[in-house]
């Protein structure tokens, strides 16, 4: 096979430096492997590394410092059989890191060659996450501080199932190139090369140096055996393959006539794992079982199980523009939290309002009716009052009714949990309700 | 058909998949993770791929090598979230990558208040990348909106070859509303002209066109692509004059075309003295605000909704504020696009009123402002 460097861009490396050595080895190892330009994609980072993808005649990709490796992932994830290459510096490495670590994490079929020369060779030779203490940079004494990173010792602990740590003068590099590309994963090749303009200026480094500094860390020739797995892609095909979409497109018909053809705002008061949200859903799902229109604006702090939670409800026979409710026609005051959350909400309530009040929760004056039911002593659990209040809202017949409620119910509900909400409502059905005048 | 219930966040996952959109990647945030469980819910089962990145860097960065490779692409954030998307936006714009950008917007600044809402990024998104050149972002009221809105986004995407955004808010993303499948606006799908005929340069844009056609990395002939500052072959270009014609190029396809993609509703009222110039959720209030003050108080006022806030669609402002005494000009945020209507609008008078408080901004609010005067 023919080379597949660019015939229109040679290389413009600086004389001696180690990177025209790791292109020439790349293009050996295309072309040992057969390969054509538009089979292969070069995605560059940047610095000297990031003049790869010019001069290869192939698909090319350079985009910003650290972040080629996530480029490369979404070609592959698209394209499948396409050869992806990284060409990255140890300054990209760096920068990076985060994605060097997802990328060994998650075994995607990418080729990594870390193009190792141990400092920042375009920007001035400062010093980069692999430069030695000892080493003279001009970054001062700032490298002098800090341990340089091997690089494989973190693949390997990262779960790259194919690392390789070589010297680029070494005579064999176009065959390992040819293993690391055909391997069926992520593969990471530290490429060890001395950069003439900067590095080499201030620290005496040869290629037996390079050999002998390698020889001194943890051997790394390939595969690395307890980090062998499947390869991403074909594993993610395989399990979204047997996936089927759960989005309803089809929606809910209207199958009752609405017992109020008025609009009502609702709200919802209690705290995080009251299921508030839930019967909030619920008592929509109702009101569009009769034609209506819904919204639902929720509100809660970020902390998951503990806090208030808020469920504020329009239901209405025309549009709904506003979400906020700032007059509520209903208030299911369930937990003290949640009361003090809207505290501001009681005295805006008309004298047709209508507050379910459970005992032992302290609300602000209000004109609104008040219907105070001892949720505990009828065994209603606290994770279920809102659902036995959505009940006794709908034993009023506004703006649902109970068929709609246990309707709504049953679509939404399945087995057991269906079971457990029904028997709510015949628990509820079964609290005495002492009327309380406001 | 029947009525759904669900929210932007779901709202804009099922104008994407009509859309055609075929990769999402995403890392999570509160309030866009819900989107994240949408997309994962269908994009899979339809054929696509969802990925959760390990930052938003390389949520954004997954995107653009996705749709390089020929595949419709959407990420979504919040504020904090789309500050780590910088780099990867103005990369987007240099090299012409179609990618759509929900940005559900979230009470600021920094990482403000995961659960409330605020419309604070409408000038980041236009702004916030390096370079300054124009984006496209678009601003949905509700549900309904987010579908349609979504769908126009990739079009638009595909058609100019740029970062498209979604302005979302939580008060949008995760309030669930009635949707009628029925009228639904869905548009008709668009997508990226492709090279046919020729020699292929992979920034060359055809004589008469501003948008140079699109072949993916991947396909029998090779593509190449850049963040630096390229020629029309796609390599770097060290000649001003080219340098600038690219640049004035990236700024004319998009700017030049806002007529063709200029998305609002515009109420006008006989006798009106203000006109409200709105977007996002605060819309609804204003729509309240304007049916009470005219019911209540037989002040008739017209109003503006924008959907399309960048480019500013200078010539709808215009002439909506024809012959009005004031604009008044509600945002949830201290006053930013704002800023925008008053450079449009040159000596008219345009006051403002906004709040960034986590809560929307009520009707009543609205009235007392228009009162006012």
């Amino acid at each position: 096979m023919s080379s597949l460097l660019n015939p229109n861009r040679p290389p413009v490396f600086c004389p001696g430096c180690s990177h025209d050595r790791s292109l020439q080895a790349l293009d050996r190892a295309f072309q040992n492997m057969g390969l054509s330009t538009s089979e292969v994609v070069i995605v560059s980072d940047i610095g000297c590394s990031g003049l790869f993808d010019t001069f290869f005649d192939t698909h090319a990709l350079h985009g910003l410092h650290g972040r080629a490796l996530t480029y490369a992932a979404g070609v592959k994830l698209a394209r499948p059989q396409l050869n992806v290459l990284v060409t990255m510096g140890d300054g990209g490495l760096g920068i990076g890191g985060a994605h060097v670590l997802a990328a060994c994490r998650r075994n995607l079929d990418l080729t990594l060659i870390v193009l190792n020369n141990f400092n920042f060779g375009m920007t001035g030779g400062q010093f980069s996450c692999t430069t030695p203490e000892q080493a003279s940079v001009a970054s001062g004494f700032l490298n002098v501080l800090e341990k340089p990173m091997d690089v494989c010792t973190v693949a390997a602990s990262a779960g790259a199932p194919f690392v390789a740590r070589t010297s680029v003068y070494r005579k064999d590099l176009p065959e390992l190139l040819v293993e690391a590309i055909s391997f069926d994963g992520f593969s990471v090749v530290d490429l060890w090369g001395i950069c003439p303009a900067r590095y080499l200026k201030r620290n005496p480094l040869s290629p037996k140096d390079i050999e002998a500094a390698i020889g001194e860390l943890p051997p790394f020739h390939g595969p690395v055996d307890t980090n062998e797995r499947r390869e991403y892609g074909s594993h993610y095909r395989e399990k979204a393959g047997r996936k089927k979409a759960e989005l309803n497109w089809q929606g809910t018909e209207q199958v009752f006539e609405p017992p109020v053809k008025k609009r009502r705002e609702l709200v919802l008061l209690g705290s995080a794992g009251e299921r508030i949200i839930t019967a909030g859903t619920l008592l929509a799902h109702a009101a569009i079982l009769a034609g209506m229109q819904v919204t639902q604006k929720d509100d809660y702090h970020i902390t998951v199980m503990r806090g208030p939670s808020v469920s504020e409800l329009i239901v209405s026979p025309a549009p709904i523009t506003y979400t906020g409710v700032d007059r509520p026609d209903v208030i299911a005051a369930l937990s003290q939290e949640g009361v003090n959350r809207r505290w501001d909400l009681f005295d805006q309530m008309k004298p047709s309002g209508r507050v379910i009040l459970a005992t032992g929760v302290e609300i602000p004056a209000t004109s609104a009716q008040i219907l105070e039911v001892d949720f505990k002593a009828g065994g209603i659990k606290k994770k279920e009052r809102a659902l036995a209040a959505l009940s006794l809202l709908a034993a009023t017949g506004d703006p649902i009714t109970s068929e709609m409620l246990e309707r709504a119910l049953r679509e939404t509900l399945q087995g057991k949990r269906l079971e457990e909400a029904l028997q709510v409502f015949q628990q509820t059905g079964a609290i005495p309700i002492p009327a309380r005048k406001p | 058909m029947g009525v759904l219930f669900i929210d932007g966040n779901q709202a804009v996952a099922m104008g994407a998949l009509h859309a055609g959109c075929r990769f999402f990647a995403a890392y999570p945030i509160t309030p866009a993770s819900t989107l994240l469980a949408a997309m994962l819910e269908t994009l899979p089962a339809a054929g696509g791929v969802v990925l959760q990145g390990e930052d938003e860097i390389a949520s954004i960065g997954y995107c653009l090598g996705a749709s390089m490779a020929g595949m419709k692409a959407m990420t979504a954030t919040s504020g904090p979230g789309l500050s780590l998307y910088s780099e990867n936006i103005s990369f987007a714009i240099a090299g012409e990558i179609p990618v759509v950008i929900v940005d559900v917007m979230r009470q600021g600044p920094s990482t403000g208040s995961a659960t409330r809402g605020a419309d604070g990024d409408v000038q980041f998104m236009r702004w916030g990348s390096s370079g300054g050149l124009p984006v496209i972002v678009l601003a949905p009221t509700g549900v309904p909106d987010c579908f349609t809105l979504t769908v126009h986004a990739f079009n638009l995407a595909e058609e100019f070859r740029c970062p498209v955004f979604i302005a979302s808010n939580k008060e949008i993303a995760m309030t669930r509303e009635t949707l009628d499948m029925g009228p639904l606006e869905k548009p008709e799908v668009i997508d990226r002209a492709l090279h046919n005929s020729g020699p292929f340069l992979p920034f060359q844009a055809k004589a008469g066109m501003e948008v140079p056609a699109f072949l993916p990395i991947g396909g029998p002939i090779p593509v190449r692509q850049t963040s630096s500052t390229h020629g029309p072959d796609g390599y770097i270009t060290t000649d001003p004059s080219e340098i600038q014609a690219g640049v004035e190029r990236l700024q004319r396809k998009i700017e030049a075309h806002v007529g063709s993609f200029s998305y609002f509703d515009l109420e006008e009222m006989d006798g009106a003295r203000t006109l409200i110039v709105v977007y996002g959720v605060t819309a609804r209030a204003a729509r309240a605000a304007a049916a009470e003050l005219l019911r209540d108080w037989q002040t008739p006022v017209s109003l503006l909704v924008l959907k399309t806030l960048w480019p500013v669609p200078e010539e709808v402002l215009r002439a909506a504020a024809e012959g009005v005494e004031q604009v008044l000009v509600v945002e949830m945020n201290l006053g930013q696009y704002v800023h925008e209507v008053r450079r449009v609008l040159g000596n008219q008078r345009v006051d403002f009123y906004g709040k960034m408080s986590g809560q929307l901004i009520a009707p009543a609010e609205i009235i007392r402002e228009v009162k006012r005067v």
